[in-house]
């Protein structure tokens, strides 16, 4: 029966051709553009580190002073030197890391290349094991290493190519700001989306090139970036001064595996902060916050604001399509009363009628599916030669394949519902006799 | 026109009639919404700067030695002064919409609290910074060269002089209906005495709201100055700003040294929003047309319905011109309404999107906007359709099909 009704919808769908095109033309319209900001929004609400960023949480302790002190309000979103550095040699969690980021000049020994910046993450051992860096050659520094702020650095593979034409570079010296580096490691291809673990320096496509260690940075006082907030008499970061201890500027990452882990661990936090106020450091009472990655990247807002009105928009737009095929499909389904008249006096049921216009229509969304997904490659191609920093991420992938087609099919469908109940409504006789 | 006759038919039609009108109902909404969003980035886009940006060419010089900077920065712009062509040079420590923030907060007196002082961008010019960037002054005075050679940073995020100039949106927002000549910005233990006035200058980085939020400080030659603008008639503009970035890098040659006129800067700062503002009129235009289409189709089927009965009313004595007008007042009795729940629902998206967005109200003439267009959209829509009814010949009347 399915098969018959297909040939029937063929034939009718050829019979008039107009109509079809505008059909299919509208659901592909609307399913490509919504289909586009989805596929966008997909890729920026997508998890950085599938498997692990259950595990991975962000804290925030309160070390701000009594003014204005408001405890619903959140902590900072970073942690001063002095507590980092408190915790991290805490070593409460299964892992710790400490970092910041910033820029240093890279001064080649190669004549032929001009001195150039590259972006740095300075931070403590447990990074690269934490975030699952992968390493092409060598490793990261070990914790004492990083301790005894030894010249060592792991760069990435974009960097390795350019100056050492991608050979293991593992021992050779790097030189930047005026200081030679040991190459003790050489990462592969590694840029999670969104820069999860420091949102400051921009939040998609962007990664370091060189990989320092935090004690190191700190007795060179390589250049920083990203963002510094002070209170009370709190001041510096700029130039080649530290910030001072009333500022926040560092990022604290912690690997709990288990949510029995994480709770004990917010409960060291609080204790961390009473502690702390016992010493007259801290002077709020404890206000602290234990994020995983996905909460992390929920309550920062990453994914731009933009994109999400886009969606809404496209989706607006998908809305319109749908409610002009409704139209037309009603339009063609009534044009057709009188063969449906026949077909229901011959004895066809109102459910047999009601399933091959139905099978029309489905039809009509796969088509339409189809013209979707290319319209939507079209689409992804002009969001990718737009210059925000996501535009290069923009593209489908399969989960997005199989849902641009159950869409389409689906809206069309429940486009089709309605003229096809109501063309199924009308008396065979009427019908009959009118013509 | 008797529209009586067209509301019974409309009953009796009432499933593609209230389909037109939702369709015509959420054309109006998106469209309306949409049309702002682009208006609102088309403002955002040519927002006013009132510096040379078509004579400005922007130099950085980054990883030079910082405690050489009060050698080689004198050097450098000696350098760049005798560059044919160059009008003016001076060095600063960012430049508008270069996303080089320097943000502080200043008060109106000396206990504001931080939460309650107003942000701005702290731009500080090198001595001969108000010619080379070509600001306008509107009171007072610029810096003198004394208060430049004067003024240095040490270890301070801020500098350590007590004048500064600010742009007439921070006069207005500190000092709202006074006169700021004389004024004092506060910031614990910093204050400075407001000397100058001059017409707004865009931020490094521009939000919403406060775009034009600069301040402006004297600075004798110090590591965080490491912008030289040049100023140069726009036609020289390009090939001066190619010769100074040559001549920066072979002055310093570890030094990374890059050149972009301001032109420049500009697009490259506003070119995701103008790319996101076209993409909108895409929609836009491709929306409408949808919209349009569907009223073709459902209009010509309705036509064809009704073949018999226009033929019956063109045998009794109605012209061509009366069919035609049938249609179009029907058309424009749908557009109407659904107008009317388009504009209802555009605000309340709008209302929706201030909430949940940055968003500020949509003007009021918005949606009257566009009711003009789809109203427009729908007649011409119809106007196909509508003609192939008033040539319907009366004869089908005498016919069964």
């Amino acid at each position: 029966m399915f098969g018959y009704y297909l040939d029937l919808a063929l034939r009718s769908l050829r019979r008039n051709k107009m109509l079809t095109a505008l059909m299919v033309l509208a659901i592909a319209l609307g399913i490509g553009a919504s289909m586009t900001t989805l596929t966008v929004l997909h890729v920026l609400s997508g998890d950085p580190l599938p498997g692990r960023s259950g595990s991975l949480y962000y804290a925030q302790i309160d070390p701000q002073d009594i003014k204005g002190m408001d405890s619903s309000k959140e902590p900072p979103e970073q942690v001063t030197l002095i507590d980092g550095l408190n915790l991290l040699h805490a070593g409460r969690a299964d892992h710790q890391a400490l970092m910041t980021g910033g820029s240093v000049p890279v001064q080649p020994e190669q004549s032929s290349l001009d001195p150039f910046y590259v972006e740095a993450r300075y931070t403590s051992a447990d990074f690269f094991g934490m975030f699952d860096a992968p390493f092409l050659y060598g490793q990261g520094w070990t914790a004492a290493e990083g301790e005894a702020k030894v010249r060592e650095v792991v760069i990435a593979k974009s960097l390795n190519d350019k100056l050492f034409d991608g050979a293991n570079s593992v021992g050779r010296t790097l030189r930047m700001a005026g200081t030679s580096f040991r190459i003790v490691g050489v990462l592969d291809s590694w840029q999670p989306n969104p820069h999860f673990y420091d949102l400051n320096s921009g939040s998609y496509a962007y990664g370091e090139e060189v990989f320092l260690p935090l004690q190191t940075m700190l007795e060179l006082r390589l250049d920083r970036g990203g963002s510094t907030d002070c209170w009370g008499n709190g001041g510096g970061g700029v130039g080649n001064i530290l910030p001072s201890n009333d500022c926040v500027w560092l990022q604290f990452w912690a690997q709990l595996d288990s949510p029995a882990k994480a709770a004990a661990y917010q409960e060291f936090l609080v204790h961390y902060s009473l502690d702390q106020k016992a010493l007259g450091r801290f002077q709020r009472v404890p206000n602290v916050r234990l994020r995983n990655v996905m909460q992390w990247l929920d309550y920062n807002k990453v994914v731009p604001s933009d994109v999400r009105l886009q969606n809404g928009l496209a989706f607006g737009f998908l809305l319109v399509c749908l409610v002009n095929t409704v139209g037309l499909m009603l339009a063609k389904f009534m044009r057709r009363a009188a063969e449906l008249g026949v077909r229901r006096a011959l004895g066809a049921s109102r459910r047999a009628l009601f399933a091959q216009l139905l099978i029309e229509s489905g039809v009509v969304g796969l088509v339409g599916g189809v013209g979707g997904l290319l319209l939507a490659m079209f689409g992804l191609w002009l969001v990718r030669q737009r210059p925000s920093d996501y535009a290069a991420l923009a593209h489908l992938d399969l989960s997005m394949l199989f849902v641009t087609f159950v869409l389409a099919v689906l809206a069309t469908l429940l486009a089709g519902l309605l003229p096809a109940w109501r063309a199924c409504q009308i008396a065979p006789a009427l019908q009959l006799k009118s013509n | 026109m008797e529209i009586r006759p067209i509301l019974a038919s409309l009953r009796k039609h009432r499933i593609p009639a209230i389909l037109i009108v939702l369709e015509i109902a959420l054309a109006c909404a998106v469209l309306c919404n949409a049309v702002f969003m682009i208006g609102q980035r088309v403002v955002d886009i040519h927002r006013t700067n009132a510096i040379d940006e078509r004579g400005i060419g922007v130099i950085t010089v980054d990883g030079a030695d910082p405690k050489m900077a009060s050698s080689e920065i004198p050097r450098n712009l000696a350098r760049l002064r005798g560059i044919a062509g160059v009008q003016a040079v001076a060095v600063t420590n960012t430049v508008p919409l270069s996303n080089n923030n320097w943000g502080w907060a200043f008060g109106t007196n000396p206990d504001t609290r931080f939460n309650d002082a107003v942000n701005v961008s702290a731009y500080f010019l090198g001595e001969g910074g108000d010619k080379a960037l070509g600001l306008q002054l509107l009171q007072g005075r610029f810096f003198s060269s004394d208060e430049y050679a004067d003024s240095k940073r040490g270890s301070m995020p801020l500098v350590d002089t007590h004048v500064v100039i600010v742009t007439q949106s921070v006069a207005e927002r500190m000092w709202p209906g006074q006169p700021a000549l004389g004024k004092v910005l506060y910031s614990k233990p910093l204050a400075y005495r407001v000397v100058g006035v001059v017409v707004d200058v865009l931020r490094p980085f521009v939000n919403s709201q406060r775009a034009w939020h600069s301040v402006f400080f004297p600075l004798s030659p110090d590591s965080a100055l490491s912008y030289y603008v040049v100023r140069s008639a726009p036609q020289d503009r390009d090939r001066i700003v190619l010769q100074a970035q040559q001549a920066l890098s072979e002055l310093d040659p570890i030094a990374v040294v890059k050149g972009h006129s301001f032109t420049d800067i500009r697009d490259k700062y506003f070119a995701d929003m103008s790319s996101m503002a076209w993409m909108l009129v895409l929609v836009c235009i491709v929306m409408l047309a949808v919209t349009a289409f569907g009223i073709v189709g459902l209009t010509s089927f309705w036509v064809q319905q009704r073949r018999r009965q226009i033929g019956i009313r063109r045998a009794v004595g109605a012209t061509r011109g009366h069919i035609m007008q049938y249609f179009q007042t029907e058309n424009f009795l749908l557009s109407s309404a659904g107008i009317v729940l388009g504009m209802v629902l555009a605000f309340a998206i709008n209302l929706y999107l201030m909430h949940h967005y940055e968003m500020t109200r949509m003007p009021w003439f918005y949606p009257p906007g566009g009711a003009i267009a789809l109203w427009a959209l729908g007649q011409l829509a119809v106007l196909g359709p509508a003609r192939r009814a008033a040539a319907v010949p009366p004869v089908v009347a005498t016919r069964s099909v």
